[in-house]
Order: structure tokens, then C-alpha cells, then sequence
């Protein structure tokens, strides 16, 4: 746990150390553009797709950024904190409240949920020291159990609550999909303009753009330095007298809470919610976006996590297609980018460790 | 004038061993007082108590009291060092490698600027204020005298500069006034020590009192304004800096008068004549203990020991033979060379090594004895297996003959414990060591190599073990290389006493050489050099 | 009696504890809702049977100090190859069954060693680097199951003839052959001796391998790779001994499962076959660090016995199935408490 950044010999030719630092974005981008060479696909339909993908995943992606700077890992944990979204969304969709205040209010509420798992999260993660990020894979199985025990069967009976639209025809758990047409896009329709024929969500996008000037400048505040204190050596930032087990209690806060709502977001775009599915590969496909743009388990950036929205959701969209186009088989493209999540989580985690041993 | 710093009458001791007794030390301000001592002679306790580091109160807090400008004050933790104004630059960095030169100076006394985030969330919030921050560092560093980028990231600094951004850190608190280097330049290049040595000079010049850890003589002598020497917990030696000199140094850090017991005869004495082990040119890459162009011939028969001050090398000869660190070199064994980092090849040539490091390196702590005496001669030489199928790699385990084995060698070693099948994890020091020379036993080596044999366990153990070994030599005629800090055990049962300076071999000793002797060649002064 | 309590919980640690008092509590309840026990014993015997092998696997890698073995489908998916040779070729029965397994090994043996090269390069980070060798490894072999040369009109798709189906029938293959075997039928109680006794003799076998010399040197060098190192072991060699000789457990846990289950199932199922698994050892008292056969038996009884009985007995008193819920939570929290506990830290 000596040293965790890079260290890159500055005495070497910018050119080549431009190129070997952007190997993964630079690779996954060659793959993007055969992609779409050979899927054919109409540019303006790929563009919409990739447009409301991005805007739809961002924050989810940003809220791993923190931890990360923490020393705590890729937090799988997220899906705890997408849970904590969708308890919020099924409490304002009960009560019936609508819209842009729906949302609101789903913002608002998720908090307190969020906060509390957050820091429990947080105190799990001390716990398993040096093994974080398969800790908080696990705590994500394990808090989806919990959640399915909830809404499956304590609902209408511990947790008194009657609603048919929502609820299984017994009376007990909940449906498996949930209309959200109360939420419907409130947030991306509050400010669309058409560019070309596409509709861009400019709200979302500018709440996107908020989010990442937030944390830049957190980053520079005096806990956000703390927190890149504890995050290259937790035994120098204690000697130095910070508090590492608070520091990281209080990094795996902020990344639920934003994950809530990063959730939010993405249900409002997609307006169903499977109630016990939505947040199961929510932590895979955003660790999987942020490694493509290029971060590790300890280095990661807005920039990184914007490119790799992009590149990651292109190829997305464009395997079954491209798989179609090469094999007349759809499903291998599909596979393909399954494959391309998992694969892409590996072989980052490989050369990671690699890298931190032969220092 | 007054004493900036005063420790009187400082005793401690853990669970009834005395490790300190009545130490006394009193620094100046703009002084370099400098504190020398053998490994365990009590340095480190001394500066636990000094720091008030938990692991003195836990064990039952210290007698004796610290006076700081003519106060007495009470230490209870390292934050009351802080406040006091005492600083510690410590032996390995305290430095973040991705952070600047400045954010590290500033480590977690960040300054900052209130914003209207921070009125409402607190000071947590305020965003650094990195230009002043960098103009604190300046001054820090500009005191030192020494001309390091501020902004630059500590990762790709030369070590020597590293140090001086610990310092820098230490001396930008305010109320800095007592400062304390332990082993500062062990890491250093000769001419990053000399910019060092320089620099604390200057600080002590601007007022701070400087207290100088230290077991390399010659810079001490060089700095120091007074001198205070440890041996065993006791003070044996205060000089002023005019009157030291190294082999006087030396010769305090290390002098205990030993008896030499009467050891068993020989039928024939080992001589020159016949070599069982050739070292020519041998480096070993063991961090820490490196050696580098080491030679040594052992004769057949002897029992050597390998002396010398911690750090120098001496734990490195055996763990490089063993092919347990990276080394380089030729090692003969009969005159027929010995392929190094091959740890296999060494234990099939009759060599067989009791580690240093007991409980990490020489033992399976959860598994019983008997599988721990067992097991290196089962994977070397096929014994205690049954050799009912072809493959070797698949014979199974013979446990009648490791029974076997296991009780004699618990009779014969006498370990004390419930049976063979007792976990040596359980066992106390001296037994898990004797498990471990029962383990280098039944591999019935011809070269035994004993590092530090004695460390970590009683005062009755420690001559048990050394009786064994001589057993081993006696009776087995086994060649025994013996590794230890403590010069005192070597002089009791060696025939030769190798010393080790700074990865070499200086000279080889008679075990009743003067103090002196012994003191000048620990500080890497050859006999020729003395007359 | 108190302090007897406190011995066994000391022993045995709370969520185990809890494990077992559930398991007792769903008898009492069956006994008391008048529900016949016989079966349910009987079902339980044929999941611990089922799943053993699979549990077996653990072993090897924990020894050698890998870890948890989460990388488990790379073994599974080796034996879901040989069993597919095994039915392209038409074999039946125990030929079916023996074949599938011989046919796995080399793809285990070789799949196994590449995987252990990785994991020696990522010590600290081998379970989650294997978890996620083990996902990609699954979606990789998705993409082969739709292109593979299988021709066998049973196992492809009817329309297009190309691609594996999701599920194959056994039926015709070697489908309950160990079930069957030797089955011993007295009153409502029925003993799958065949298959039980297959699980007896592999974790015999794999007792035995750690009685070897090199099984001596794998276990030494899991417990201190700088103690073996030290008597002239190769740590590299000895984890990837492990690893191997677990891929290819996972291998013939798969085939046992699948005759079992009477079903061969493809593409994403394998993912997380893994966990229950990883989550039966930690149940049976293993840590990180170590891992006996004992945990093996244990741990596969208490866990596939909880969830046999859980559903028929649950039902009675809740409506819906909370069996896999239950597995969910089970599991993980079990290996949640493993990662979370003290001991074992260097692992990772």
C-alpha cells in the first residue's frame, strides 16, 4: 500500500507517454469506429441513442469517482445507493406526486436512505482494508437480497401498504415493473432543443455539467484533500492526524447519495422501473464506462468518466448491429458487449495489481 | 543556560525486563546533542517515551520526568509532543508521492479560504489556498537552505531531497523547538549527507535544540556538540563533542566483559588447510542488511560468527547463500560452485538455514511439530514418505517415521511442549527455535547457518540453544555459521568472529580480542588502522 | 450451561449458528405443521450430492492461497465443454457421464494453468480479478455457444440449425445416472448412495492429494509462501497446482450437477454458479485462509438442506417463494462476514 499513483518517468518524450496513457480510451475508440463502420448504422439515430445514454448514466459514473480518490476502489457498492433511489421513487410514486416535484421530491427523499446506507457501507469497507472493491460487489449482492426480502414480502405485511397498480394481485410484494409516467423524462423534458432533428436534454445535461464543477472544486477543498491524503496511504495520513476510517465512512457516503440520484435520473429517462432489476448491473456498467475512458482502481477523472460514457455507449448501441452485420447473428453482439463490461473490469483490475507489485 | 529538553532518571521496563534504567539526557537550545547505541540498547524506548506513544502507557507508563524549558510536563501522547513543540523526523518518509512538495509540508494543516459553502458546512469546506500554502513552504525550505521546487510532486525526488521536505514540514510548525532525527541519513547518499549534516547545523545556529539519533560514528563526531551513549538501557558514556572520537565511541557502544565457558574439545582443530566454504565478491540485494562485494573462507569444522552493527549486512550472508534474496557472486562448497537464488539447490548441497525471522520465515505457526520438523527434508530429500508409488511427487506421507523422528527430537533437543502434534504456534521462543534446529537437523546438513538463534526468547533459552549448536558441532561435526547482534554470545561459542561494515568483510577476530578491537572494526576500521 | 454456550458459539461463530438454529427451526416447523420429514431429508441428500463437488473446488485454491475460488466458472464451463463432446458423440449412461468428465480435463487442466498464470501476477487481487475472469470467461463462451460445431440436432436450435440451445435435456444422455445409483428406498426415506458415495470418494481423493509431498507443498506454501520458499518450494508452482487442480473440480462439479439436475444449462447461467459455492465453505467454518474437507461436508449439508426445506416448509406459512431470496442473502452475507472478519488479511 506504499505508493498508489503512477509514477511516470518525466525525462520520456511526450508523444509516446501521450499515447501509452491513453491505450484503453485510444483501443476502445478504434473498436467504436469499426463498430459503426460495420454495423451501418444512421448516424443521427446513433447519435440520439448515445446523446440519452450519456445523459442518462453520467451521474451514476461520477459517483465513483469519489471513492476512488478515497483509496477505496471501484465501489461495486453503488447499486446500494441506486437501491436507496428506488426506494425514494416507489414511496413518491405511491403518494402520487408528479413531475418535475416528483422528482424533487425523489431527490430529497432518497437522501436520508442513501445517507444511512452510505455509512454503513462506509463501515464494512473498513473492515476489509485492502479488499474493497470485492467487499463492495459482495454488499451489493447482499443488499439486493435484503431489498427483494422488503419489497417481495414485507410489503403488505410488516410494511402496511395498499396500492393495486403497484402491487402484486396477492397483496403482497410488489409488481415487477412499475410505470413511472408521474416522472416521466420530468427532468429531461424541463429543457429539450432540437439540434438536427435530435432532441437534446439540455436540463440533464446542465445538471451533469453542475455536478462535475462540484467536484472539481470538492476536490479541492479541505476534505477533498484529506480524502487524496487517505487515498495514496492511509498509514502517512494517520501519522499526519487525519481520521482515515471517517474520511473513508464519509467518501462511500457521498458516492450513494450521488448514485441515488444519479438512479433517479436514469429512471425518470427510462420511466419503468423493474423493481427488482433496474440497480443489479448499475455498479458492473459504470465501473465498466469509467475503466474504458482510461481510470483505474486508483486514478480517475471527470474526463475519464466523460469518454468513457461515450465510447462505452457507443459500442453499446452498435454490437448487436455490427454482430448482425459479421456473423447474421445478433446475440453475439449482444454477448459481445457483455463481454466488453466484464472484460474490460478484468483485465483493468489485472494490469492494476500487476502494476502496483512489480513497483 | 537553560536546558531546552531534559529526560531524568528514565526507567522502564516491559512485563519485568528492564529495557531503561535512571536515563539521563539533556539538550540545549542550538545544540546538536547526539544519542549513539547498539540496536536494543534502548534508543527507540527512549523516544516512545518522549512521544508519550501509547505503546509505553499500555504497558504500564515509565518512571523518571521530562522537563521542557525548565517545566515539567506530562507526555501522554503524541499530540502533547506536538504541542510542546517537539518534532520527529522519522526514519522512513512520511511523504505522500502523488502530492507536491508543498501539500506534503502542509499535510493536514492545509490553509484555507472561507466560501459560502464552508460558512454553512464548516471549515471542511473551504477551498486550499495553494499560493499561500506554497509561500510557507518556501520559507521552510529557504531556512534549510536547500533549493527544491516547491510545486514539484514528491514522486521522482531524489531520496536525500525527501528528507529535507520532512524537515521543511516539521520546522513550518510554529512552535517547533526540539527536534529529533532518527537514523536520518542511513538512506542518504554520502554527498546528500554531507548537504544534510550541513543544513541541521543551521537550524541548530537559528535556536532549535537538535537531538541526533545515530549509530554511524563518524558523522556524529563530525556534528555533534555532546554526545550520550546507550548500552543495555544504561548511559554508559556522556562526552562533549571535542573529545569524541569513533574507536572511543565504539568501543562504549559495545564493551561488556563476557566469560568464555569451557567448550568441549575436538579431535581435529579446523584449520586453513581445509575449506568447506568459499564466498569470493558476494552481493546480496537484502533490503536493509545488502552486502556487496563480500568474501570469507570457513574452514571445515568451525563455528563462525558473523558480527557487525545492525544494517550492515551480516543477516544478509546467510538469506543470500540460501538463495533467499537476489545475489550475485561465487559461493564454493567443497570447491565446486554453488548456483545462487536457487534455495533448492543449496538444501540439497547440505546446507540448511535457521532464519532470523522465526515466526515469518521459519516456522508453519498453525501446523504441528512434527510437520514442521518434517517438512523441508520430506520436499528435499524424499524422506518421511512412502515410496509406494513411482511418481515422487505424489508418495504419500509416512507418519509412523515422522512420529518417529518428531518424539526423538523432542527428547533429544528437549522442546518442551504437550506432544508432536502440538501447534508450534502455541510454543514459547525458545521452543518454536528449537523446532527450528530440529527442522535443519533432519536434513543432517553439513553447513548450518544461524541467524540471530537467540533473538526474541529468555534468558535460559538463549543458552540452550547455544548449547545445541555446539552439540551440533561437536558431536555432527557440523560447520555452524552463526549471525548475531549480540557480540557477547559470539565471543561464548565461536572459534572466529567475522566482522561485517557496510557489506564488506573488515576482519576476522579472535573471540578474546580487546573491546577495543571489536568497537574500531564495528565502525569499519581495519586492525592496521588502529596501530 | 452458559459458558458451554459460549464455547460452542466461540467455536462455531454467530452466523453460523444462526444457519444452523434456522435449519432447526424449518424441521420444527415441518414436524409441527404435520409435514412428512422423509422427503425432505431425501431431497436434501440428493442437493448435497449435487453441489458437493462443486463446494470440493473451494478447497484447492483457499490451500494454496488464491483465495475463494470466484473464478469458479472457468472450471464449470470446461466441464460444460466435455459434457457437450460427450453428448455430440451420442454417449449414454456412465459412458455418457465418464466421458463428459474425461473430455473436460484437458480443457480444465489447460484452462486452469493460463488462469493460475494470471492470478500469480495479481497476488492481493485474485478474487476479484477471478470474478471477473469468471464473468468475462462466461460471456466469452456465449459468443462460442452460438458459433460451436455442434451438429447434434437434440442440441441446437430447430430453426437455422446453428447455436446451442439456453437449456439441454439429458434425458437421453447421462441424465440422473448417479442419482439412480445405488438408491435405497426405505418407506418415505430414500438414500442416493451412488451419488453420495461419488462425493465421498473425490473429497477422499482430494484429502489424500494434501497428504502427498506435493500436496504438503501446497498447503506450506499457502499457509507462508516465505517458509516455503525458504525449504526450496516454488510458491508460483505450488498456487497454480491449486488453481488447476480446482478448475478441474469445477469441471466434474458441473457434470454431477448436471446429471442431477437433468439439465445441461448454457450461456449467462454458469455466472454466478460460483457463489453458492464459495458461500457452502465459508458456512462449513472455512476462512480465507483456510479450508478443510470438514468445512466442505459441513458447509454443503447445512446450506443445501436449508434450502431444500426452506420453500416447501415457507410456503405453508408465507406465500411466494423466499428460497432464493433466502439463498441471496445467505450467501452473501456469509461471505461478506468472511471478508469482512479479521483474520486472513493479507488476501484479497
Amino acid at each position: 500500500m506504499k505508493t498508489q499513483t503512477a509514477v511516470l518517468p518525466r525525462q520520456r518524450g511526450m508523444d509516446v507517454s501521450l499515447f501509452k496513457k491513453n491505450a484503453v480510451p485510444l483501443l476502445f475508440l478504434v473498436l467504436c469506429v469499426l463498430g459503426v463502420m460495420v454495423s451501418g448504422m444512421d448516424a443521427r439515430f446513433l447519435v440520439y441513442e448515445v446523446l440519452t445514454r450519456f445523459a442518462r448514466n453520467s451521474f451514476l459514473v461520477l459517483a465513483l469517482l469519489i471513492p476512488v480518490s478515497a483509496g477505496l476502489g471501484l465501489n461495486f457498492a453503488i447499486t446500494v445507493g441506486a437501491m436507496a433511489g428506488q426506494i425514494a421513487v416507489i414511496i413518491i410514486t405511491h403518494y402520487q406526486i408528479k413531475g418535475l416535484a416528483g422528482l424533487a421530491w425523489a431527490m430529497l427523499l432518497s437522501v436520508p436512505f442513501a445517507v444511512v446506507m452510505g455509512y454503513l457501507a462506509g463501515m464494512v469497507m473498513n473492515r476489509a482494508k485492502g479488499r474493497e472493491m470485492i467487499t463492495s460487489m459482495i454488499l451489493g449482492f447482499f443488499a439486493n437480497g435484503l431489498y427483494q426480502l422488503v419489497f417481495l414480502f414485507l410489503v403488505g405485511t410488516v410494511i402496511p401498504m395498499k396500492n393495486r397498480s403497484m402491487m402484486l394481485p396477492e397483496g403482497v410484494g410488489l409488481r415487477n415493473t412499475i410505470d413511472l409516467w408521474g416522472i416521466s423524462r420530468a427532468l429531461d423534458n424541463l429543457w429539450r432543443i432540437n439540434i438536427g432533428g435530435i432532441w437534446v436534454p439540455l436540463g440533464t445535461l446542465a445538471l451533469i455539467a453542475l455536478l462535475c464543477v462540484v467536484l472539481h472544486y470538492f476536490m479541492r477543498t479541505r476534505l477533498g484533500q484529506e480524502m487524496r491524503a487517505v487515498g495514496q496511504d492511509r498509514h502517512i495520513a494517520e501519522v499526519a492526524g487525519i481520521d482515515v476510517d471517517r474520511i473513508r465512512i464519509i467518501a462511500m457516503i457521498f458516492s450513494t447519495v450521488l448514485a441515488a440520484w444519479g438512479q433517479l435520473i436514469f429512471l425518470q429517462n427510462i420511466s419503468t422501473l423493474n423493481t427488482y432489476n433496474s440497480h443489479e448491473q448499475v455498479g458492473t456498467f459504470a465501473v465498466a464506462a469509467l475503466l474504458v475512458g482510461g481510470a483505474t482502481a486508483t486514478r480517475a477523472s471527470i474526463w475519464q468518466a466523460m469518454v468513457g460514457l461515450l465510447l462505452f455507449h457507443t459500442l453499446f448501441v452498435v454490437s448487436p448491429q455490427a454482430g448482425q452485420a459479421l456473423f447474421g447473428i445478433p446475440q453475439i453482439g449482444e454477448y459481445f458487449r457483455v463481454f466488453v463490461a466484464y472484460g474490460v473490469i478484468a483485465v483493468a483490475l489485472a494490469l492494476h495489481s500487476w502494476q502496483r507489485r512489480s513497483r | 543556560m537553560a536546558y531546552a529538553l531534559e529526560m531524568r532518571g528514565i526507567t522502564k521496563s516491559y512485563f519485568g525486563n528492564t529495557v531503561l534504567k535512571g536515563v539521563d539526557i539533556a539538550v540545549k537550545s542550538g545544540e546538536i546533542h547526539a544519542l549513539v547505541g547498539e540496536n536494543g540498547a534502548g534508543k527507540s524506548t527512549l523516544m516512545n517515551i518522549l512521544f508519550g506513544m501509547p505503546v509505553i502507557h499500555n504497558t504500564g507508563g515509565f518512571e523518571g520526568e521530562i522537563i521542557v524549558d525548565g517545566q515539567k510536563v506530562e507526555i501522554t501522547s503524541p499530540i502533547d509532543a506536538m504541542n510542546l513543540g517537539i518534532g520527529m523526523v522519522h526514519q522512513e518518509f512520511m511523504l505522500l508521492p502523488g502530492f507536491t512538495v508543498t501539500e506534503n509540508i502542509k499535510l493536514n494543516r492545509e490553509l484555507g479560504r472561507p466560501n459560502i459553502v464552508s460558512r454553512i458546512l464548516g471549515k471542511k469546506f473551504e477551498l486550499l489556498d495553494m499560493d499561500q500554502m506554497a509561500k510557507d513552504s518556501r520559507q521552510a525550505l529557504d531556512k534549510l537552505g536547500v533549493d527544491i521546487d516547491e510545486w514539484l510532486p514528491i514522486a521522482g525526488l531524489p531520496v536525500g531531497y525527501m528528507q529535507f521536505v520532512e524537515i521543511a514540514r516539521e520546522i513550518d510548525k510554529s512552535n517547533m523547538r526540539i527536534l529529533v532525527f532518527d537514523e536520518p541519513t542511513a538512506v542518504l547518499t554520502e554527498a546528500e549527507a554531507e548537504l544534510f549534516l550541513r543544513a541541521i547545523k543551521r537550524l541548530a545556529e537559528s535556536g532549535l535544540a537538535i537531538l541526533f539519533i545515530s549509530h554511524r560514528l563518524d558523522e556524529v563526531v563530525g556534528v555533534a556538540h555532546e554526545v550520550t551513549v546507550l548500552r543495555d538501557g544504561e548511559v554508559v558514556g556522556h562526552l562533549p563533542g571535542s573529545e569524541a572520537r569513533v574507536d572511543k565511541l565504539a568501543e562504549l557502544m559495545v564493551g561488556r566483559k563476557v566469560e568464555r565457558p569451557a567448550l568441549p574439545p575436538r579431535k581435529k582443530e579446523p584449520s586453513d588447510d581445509d575449506i568447506i566454504l568459499e564466498i569470493r565478491d558476494l552481493s546480496v540485494d537484502m533490503p536493509g542488511e545488502r552486502l556487496s562485494g563480500f568474501n570469507l573462507k570457513v574452514r571445515r569444522g568451525e563455528i563462525i560468527g558473523i558480527g557487525g552493527l545492525a544494517g550492515h549486512g551480516k543477516v544478509g550472508l546467510a538469506n543470500g547463500i540460501m538463495g533467499l534474496y537476489p545475489s550475485s557472486g561465487t559461493v564454493l562448497k567443497d570447491g565446486e560452485e554453488l548456483p545462487l537464488n536457487n534455495p533448492k539447490e543449496a538444501l540439497r548441497r547440505g546446507f540448511a538455514f535457521v532464519s532470523e525471522d522465526r515466526r515469518g520465515v521459519g516456522l508453519l505457526l498453525d501446523e504441528s511439530i512434527e510437520n514442521n520438523i518434517a517438512f523441508t527434508s520430506s520436499q528435499i530429500q524424499n524422506r518421511f514418505l512412502r515410496q509406494r508409488l513411482p511418481l515422487e511427487s505424489l508418495q504419500v506421507r509416512d507418519n509412523q517415521a515422522v512420529r518417529q523422528y518428531a518424539l526423538e527430537a523432542i527428547k533429544n533437543l528437549d522442546i518442551r511442549c504437550q506432544g508432536p502434534e502440538q501447534p508450534v504456534r502455541r510454543l514459547s521462543g525458545g521452543n518454536q527455535q528449537k523446532v527450528c534446529l530440529a527442522r535443519a537437523l533432519a536434513l543432517s546438513p553439513e553447513i548450518l547457518f544461524a541467524s540471530e538463534p537467540t533473538r526474541g526468547i529468555d534468558v535460559g533459552a538463549k543458552s540452550l540453544v547455544l548449547d545445541l549448536l555446539v552439540r551440533f558441532n561437536r558431536e555432527l561435526g557440523m560447520t555452524v555459521i552463526m549471525t548475531s547482534s549480540e557480540l557477547a554470545e559470539l565471543r561464548m561459542i565461536c572459534d572466529r568472529i567475522a566482522i561485517v561494515y557496510q557489506g564488506r568483510l573488515v576482519g576476522i577476530l579472535s573471540p578474546d580480542a580487546s573491546d577495543v578491537e571489536y568497537g574500531l572494526m564495528m565502525a569499519g576500521k581495519k586492525r592496521a588502522e588502529v596501530s | 450451561m452458559v459458558e458451554r454456550f459460549q464455547e460452542i458459539k466461540a467455536r462455531l461463530g454467530v452466523p453460523r449458528l444462526i444457519i444452523i438454529g434456522f435449519v432447526l427451526a424449518l424441521f420444527v416447523t415441518a414436524f409441527a405443521t404435520g409435514m412428512p420429514i422423509g422427503p425432505l431429508v431425501s431431497a436434501s441428500l440428493v442437493r448435497i450430492g449435487m453441489n458437493g463437488t462443486l463446494v470440493l473446488a473451494m478447497v484447492p485454491t483457499i490451500a494454496a492461497g488464491v483465495g475463494l475460488n470466484f473464478g469458479l466458472s472457468v472450471g464449470i464451463l470446461c466441464g460444460l465443454v466435455g459434457a457437450l463432446i460427450s453428448m455430440e458423440m451420442g454417449l449414454r449412461g456412465f459412458t455418457g457421464f465418464f466421458a463428459g468428465i474425461l473430455f473436460s480435463l484437458p480443457f480444465a487442466v489447460i484452462a486452469g494453468w493460463a488462469y493460475a498464470v494470471l492470478l500469480n501476477k495479481v497476488k492481493g487481487q485474485e478474487m476479484m480479478v477471478g470474478t471477473y475472469v469468471g464473468f468475462s470467461s462466461v460471456a466469452v463462451m456465449c459468443i462460442f455457444w452460438l458459433l460451436a460445431p455442434f451438429r447434434n440436432p437434440e442440441m441446437v436450435w430447430a430453426i437455422g440449425g446453428q447455436g446451442l440451445r439456453y437449456t439441454l435435456t439429458l434425458d437421453k444422455y447421462f441424465g440422473k445416472v448417479l442419482n439412480k445409483l445405488l438408491l435405497v428406498s426405505i418407506g418415505q426415506w430414500e438414500f442416493p448412495l451412488g451419488l453420495l458415495g461419488f462425493f465421498g470418494i473425490l473429497c477422499l481423493l482430494v484429502h489424500l492429494f494434501f497428504k502427498t509431498k506435493v500436496g504438503m507443498a501446497v498447503k506450506a506454501a499457502g499457509a507462508n509462501p516465505r517458509f516455503a520458499q525458504a525449504s526450496g518450494i516454488d510458491p508460483d508452482r505450488t498456487r497454480t497446482v491449486g488453481v488447476i487442480l480446482s478448475t478441474v473440480l469445477g469441471a466434474i462439479g458441473i457434470i454431477v450437477y448436471a446429471q442431477s439436475y437433468g439439465f445441461l444449462q448454457l450461456y449467462m447461467a454458469p455466472q454466478m454458479m460460483g457463489f453458492p459455492a464459495v458461500a457452502a465453505i465459508l458456512i462449513g467454518g472455512a476462512t480465507l485462509r483456510d479450508a478443510r474437507i470438514s468445512h466442505v461436508v459441513l458447509g454443503t449439508a447445512l446450506f443445501q438442506t436449508l434450502l431444500t426445506i426452506a420453500l416447501p416448509v415457507t410456503s405453508r406459512v408465507i406465500e411466494g417463494d423466499i428460497s432464493e431470496v433466502a439463498r441471496l442473502i445467505i450467501s452473501n452475507g456469509m461471505i461478506l462476514y468472511a471478508l469482512t472478519r479479521r483474520d486472513g488479511r493479507e488476501i484479497a
